[in-house]
């Protein structure tokens, strides 16, 4: 019997109960999620969340796993959007003979082939100028989605019909609920795949090549093929949310694959929190409320979108998971109950600011663009007076006051929360020392 | 041949305003490492100050103040943004000016609009600033300003045509120009310049010898800045001046810098001149590569395999040369036309 022999037989392998017990909560929630929120807008809600989980994680494969910041993945899950139509309208002609269920898996193919093509090109560089040239890759799909109508449909799109072929066991997915959980189905699946992926020996020198290129080189793997490897599963995944897209708008436009929806993808993982794994489905849940709820309440919310994201990079670079990491930490040592009155001043505050500016960007907007309607902009159930005096000096007062008490709220926070980091390291050392 | 003539300047002109762009960029880049997102959002923002101003002031005031606000504006962003992301690495720093690029977008549309402004250039840049005159006898002429009327009529034996060049066009060549001049002689004639030259290869040295290299380092991206912001004023009088200039510009810049090289200036300005051509030229071709075929004795009918791709012309192909140059360069000279990087 060889040393190796005897170690694996008494190798330890304990269950690892939090991880059944989230992944259990996980499928719980995307199963009973549509029995809560019954109505219609819900349900459309909740389909376009699952597709946009499985495309901001596929997202994070390459940027948060892989470093690369991409700013035309668009591309891949839009060329997979329109392949399924493509192959979806085949199937209502009766030329190709594929059940609806596995046409996002054409969609993934989809990507994985045009992740190869265009990756092998992109993949040559990393840092800031695969950056460039991921930029570069989007615009020249996106100016032949104008050029080829014939494959792109032009200004219209392409649309289809979801209803094909012989229902399956009564599902023929016309109604909007077995969409959904075609959709939930395919989450899950990806989102377990995705998560294996960050595990296997390829996901952990994808981190390696992420943050020591250099030394990975040294030990003898090839960075290039290894972030070639990563772009071509990003891309399959990215296609396959592409395909459920197709199945549940039943349309695809040139704008899938345009610059708008890469930067969007970027823009909501990085706020979403691009260094942990569960980071970028609170990016996709944001995405969605955005585009669909945001954009309705306020025509300025872009402005909004973009300063949320400014500050997000320059105060916590890690997104909302490394906030909520965070302060799990402080409330894993019981310490969370001395910071929630400064929690509180600072929402308080904060929300100061944010009424005062926000008064002012939607009267200048009103001015901007429905001056015509007259005068008054309704904001937060009070009417004001655009184009008065004593709105703009109240929405400013309160702006400047909010944006002083702020910085008070901000210090005193800052100071308690240092000293609680200390104490936390302390408790650590301590511990280790046990 | 007279209008070829003309293309090739249009492309040049084209071309010069480019490279005041990407010059701007990679000065920036070669000495921050930071690749500036938003620089044509600062492009777009002097054309839109300059056309403010110039309602108030008048053009030729606009045309030196818009610019120098707008370098301000890049130096206050280096100092008070991009100066405390700097620590995470490039990536973040990247992303900052992204960020900014949306805001910026966002900002031009609240205070101008969404529409464009009708921002033209001064009465004295209106015209034409020289006419070719191609005759069948004599070749070809040259005249200052347009020509009359008169000249450009032939007769049956004499066949005469005529093609102007826009004064304005001529402007941006004539101001991309000196401001090169300008800007190579301030990088290596001067004691600021030769500052910037060592702060770029060996920023520690410069440090230890007394110098204030994040100063240094502000002042670099404030004047590339002021760059894009001048090449936004000629650019948006020329052109358009509305919202989706910044995103124009923004993906063809991105394209020169890396055709010619990453961090270089010589590179930068051999590939705004190359893309400036690839842009032009093309427009004027309005044959497809059936067309091509067809002329080459080969039957191409719509039946034909891949005919959606044959009957494109070149014409309408002329938006993704860039982009499939760009590719081209990648697989065969992956480090660009001029540069000297490998990553």
């Amino acid at each position: 019997m060889t040393i190796d022999e005897t170690r694996a037989a008494v190798h330890f392998k304990p269950l690892n109960v939090g991880r059944w017990i989230v992944w259990g909560l996980f499928a719980l929630l995307l199963i009973v999620a549509p029995l809560w929120w019954t109505s219609g807008f819900a349900l459309t809600m909740l389909s376009q969340m699952g597709i946009a989980i499985i495309a901001c994680l596929a997202y994070n494969m390459i940027l948060g796993q892989g470093g690369m910041l991409s700013f035309g993945h668009a591309v891949y899950s839009g060329l997979g959007s329109f392949l399924a139509i493509h192959t979806l309208n085949l199937a209502s002609a009766g030329k190709l003979s594929i059940p609806v269920s596995l046409v996002p898996l054409v969609g993934g193919l989809a990507g994985l082939f045009f992740a190869f093509l265009l990756g092998y090109v992109t993949t040559k560089k990393s840092g800031t100028t695969f950056a460039m040239i991921t930029l570069g890759v989007g615009e020249l799909v996106w100016s032949m989605s104008l050029m080829l109508p014939e494959f792109f449909g032009g200004e219209g799109g392409i649309s289809g019909n979801r209803v094909v072929g012989d229902p399956f066991l009564g599902i023929t997915f016309g109604p909007q609920i077995q969409v959904y959980y075609l959709i939930a189905v395919y989450c899950y699946i990806t989102t377990a795949a995705m998560f294996a992926f960050t595990r296997t020996p390829l996901g952990r020198i994808l981190n390696a090549v992420r943050d020591n290129p250099e030394r990975v080189e040294f030990v003898g793997y090839n960075t290039q093929i290894v972030r070639f490897l990563a772009f071509m599963a990003s891309g399959f995944f990215a296609g396959i949310a592409g395909g459920l897209a197709a199945i549940n708008f039943e349309l695809v436009t040139g704008e899938v694959v345009g610059a708008h929806r890469s930067g969007a993808y970027l823009l909501f993982v990085f706020l979403g929190g691009a260094t942990f794994f569960f980071g970028p489905i609170i990016g996709a849940i944001l995405m969605v409320i955005a585009l669909v709820l945001l954009s309705e309440w306020t025509k300025a919310w872009l402005l909004y979108l973009g300063l949320v994201f400014l500050f997000m990079v320059m105060y916590a670079p890690g997104g909302f998971a490394s906030l909520i990491m965070m302060n799990l930490r402080v409330a894993a040592f019981g310490k969370l109950r001395r910071l929630w009155t400064s929690y509180l001043a600072l929402l308080g505050t904060g929300l100061t600011v944010l009424v005062g500016g926000a008064a002012m960007v939607e009267m200048t907007y009103h001015l901007q663009m429905n001056a015509a309607m007259g005068p008054d902009v309704r904001f937060m159930g009070v009417k004001l007076d655009a184009t008065g005096l004593d709105a703009w000096f109240g929405a400013a007062f309160t702006m400047v006051l909010g944006i002083v008490l702020f910085e008070f709220a901000r210090r005193a926070f800052r100071q308690e929360w240092d000293q609680t980091q200390e104490e936390i390291e302390k408790e650590i050392k301590r511990r280790e020392s046990l | 041949m007279d209008q070829v003539l003309i293309n090739i300047l249009n492309g040049i002109s084209a071309g010069l305003l480019l490279f005041m762009l990407s010059s701007g960029l990679t000065l920036i880049f070669s000495m921050m490492g930071v690749l500036n997102f938003a620089h044509t959002s600062f492009y777009m923002v002097g054309a839109y100050l300059a056309y403010s101003m110039s309602q108030a002031v008048g053009f030729w005031p606009a045309f030196l103040v818009a610019p120098l606000v707008v370098g301000v504006m890049g130096a206050v962003f280096e100092r008070y943004a991009l100066r405390k992301v700097h620590k995470f690495g490039h990536v973040p720093e990247l992303l900052v000016t992204f960020g900014l690029s949306y805001v910026v977008l966002e900002v031009v549309k609240l205070v101008w609009g969404l529409s464009n402004v009708p921002f033209s250039p001064p009465e004295v840049l209106q015209g034409s600033a020289f006419t070719v005159m191609q005759s069948s006898e004599t070749g070809l002429g040259l005249m200052l300003g347009a020509a009359p009327k008169a000249l450009c009529v032939g007769n049956d034996t004499v066949k005469l045509a005529c093609s102007t060049f826009p004064a304005a066009r001529f402007f941006i060549m004539a101001v991309a120009v000196v401001m090169l001049l300008f800007l190579w002689l301030l990088l290596t004639r001067t004691r600021i310049g030769l500052v910037i030259q060592a702060a770029l290869t060996h920023p520690e040295m410069v440090e230890a010898l007394g110098h204030n290299v994040p100063r240094v380092l502000m002042l670099v991206f404030g004047s590339g800045c002021a760059l894009a912001g001048l090449a936004g004023v000629i650019g948006g009088m020329t052109f358009i001046t509305e919202p989706s200039m910044a995103a124009i510009v923004g993906s063809i810049v991105f394209v020169v810098v890396v055709v010619g090289g990453m961090g270089s200036l010589a590179g930068a300005f051999v590939g705004s001149l190359v893309i400036g051509l690839l842009q032009t030229l093309p427009l004027t071709v309005d044959h497809s590569l059936a067309d091509a075929a067809r002329s080459l004795g080969w039957a191409v009918t719509p039946q034909t395999f891949g005919y959606p791709f044959l009957k494109i012309t070149l014409s309408q192909a002329a938006p993704i040369l860039p982009y499939l140059l760009l590719v081209l360069i990648l697989i065969f000279r992956p480090k660009g036309l001029l540069g000297t990087r490998e990553d």
